[in-house]
């Protein structure tokens, strides 16, 4: 079982890889999208049936998202990586912040062994027993997701809401052009 | 070992994002970082031959509750997968907006945006 994790998170690793450095930028997005499939998989595997869907529907969406955008656009490559001193302080920072959080994995639960084992009287366990006689759902995360925590997911569409109304109003183009007309008009007059 | 190779796919999206000079690429390093966080959640709520948090009719329910994995985790993972679309739609409008104003993807040639 971890051995089919460590083999598909391995792969997920060389996926990454392949997307930062190879120099087409259509291979780069097809890439993460491998990863993000991958993704899924583990999901998957990992006893989330609902995770994963939603993961394969997400990265399909955010793979449509990302070849609209450039594709028709710079596909040529841009080669060369920032200045060289500020690569090597923050790749030298990537490797100290690494060294040190190997000390924090210690204080991981091990793997294969849930939080809510580890911490009496945990949320979840609660969830889990008393989740079909207070919501009626037989899924637990949905319970989860729309009874107990119902202003999360409120709060989550609000953010969704937000980010696409800022992405339209980033994109639009007829009110900027009134504007202008208006901006003309007010100085001719 | 797991939670190593997570830590990993996080620390390429983290180089990917201070080395890359195309805009493109250090969006898709955030969203490998996303993957790592969400992945990294989704392992600490896992227990060895968990079954997936839905009800069975026939299931015995203390057994359920010794059985499943952890709910919280996949509920709130949830939740950053589509604020991660969002975020990602967002930024990609921004990239769009400056390639028609730059007419490239290149960050250092984006002189006006240095403060």
């Amino acid at each position: 079982m971890s051995e089919l994790l460590i083999i598909l998170l391995l792969l997920m690793i060389v996926g990454a890889l392949v997307a930062i450095e190879t120099s087409n930028l259509l291979s780069s997005i097809i890439s993460v999208g491998a990863v993000g499939f991958l993704l899924s998989i583990v999901f998957l595997f990992l006893g989330a049936p609902d995770i994963a869907i939603t993961q394969i529907v997400v990265e399909i969406l955010v793979l449509v998202v990302l070849i609209r955008a450039t594709i028709s656009r710079d596909l040529t490559t841009i080669t060369g990586d920032r200045e060289l001193f500020g690569m090597i302080v923050t790749v030298a920072a990537v490797l100290a912040v690494a060294v040190l959080s190997v000390h924090m994995f210690e204080q991981f639960p091990p793997f294969g062994v849930a939080v809510m084992d580890r911490v009496a009287g945990a949320p979840s366990t609660t969830y889990l027993e008393q989740g079909l006689a207070k919501t009626g759902a037989a899924n637990i995360v949905t319970a989860i997701l729309l009874d107990f925590r119902g202003y999360d997911t409120l709060g989550e569409a609000t953010i969704l809401f937000c980010s696409i109304l800022g992405a339209l109003t980033i994109l639009r183009r007829k009110a900027r052009k009134k504007q202008a007309e208006a901006d003309k008009e007010s100085e001719s007059a | 070992m797991i939670y190593s190779l997570c830590f990993v796919l996080i620390a390429i999206g983290l180089y990917g994002v201070v080395v890359k000079k195309n805009i493109v690429k250090i969006v898709i390093s955030l969203a490998i970082m996303e993957y790592g966080v969400n992945l990294f959640l989704i392992l600490l709520g896992y227990r060895f031959k968990g079954e997936p948090p839905i009800m069975d009719q026939a299931a015995d329910a203390s057994l359920f509750v010794a059985n499943a994995v952890d709910p919280l985790p996949q509920a709130l993972v949830l939740t950053s997968i589509v604020i991660s679309l969002g975020v990602l739609a967002l930024m990609v409008a921004l990239c769009i907006r400056l390639y028609e104003r730059y007419g490239t993807f290149d960050i250092t040639e984006m002189r006006r945006l240095k403060g």
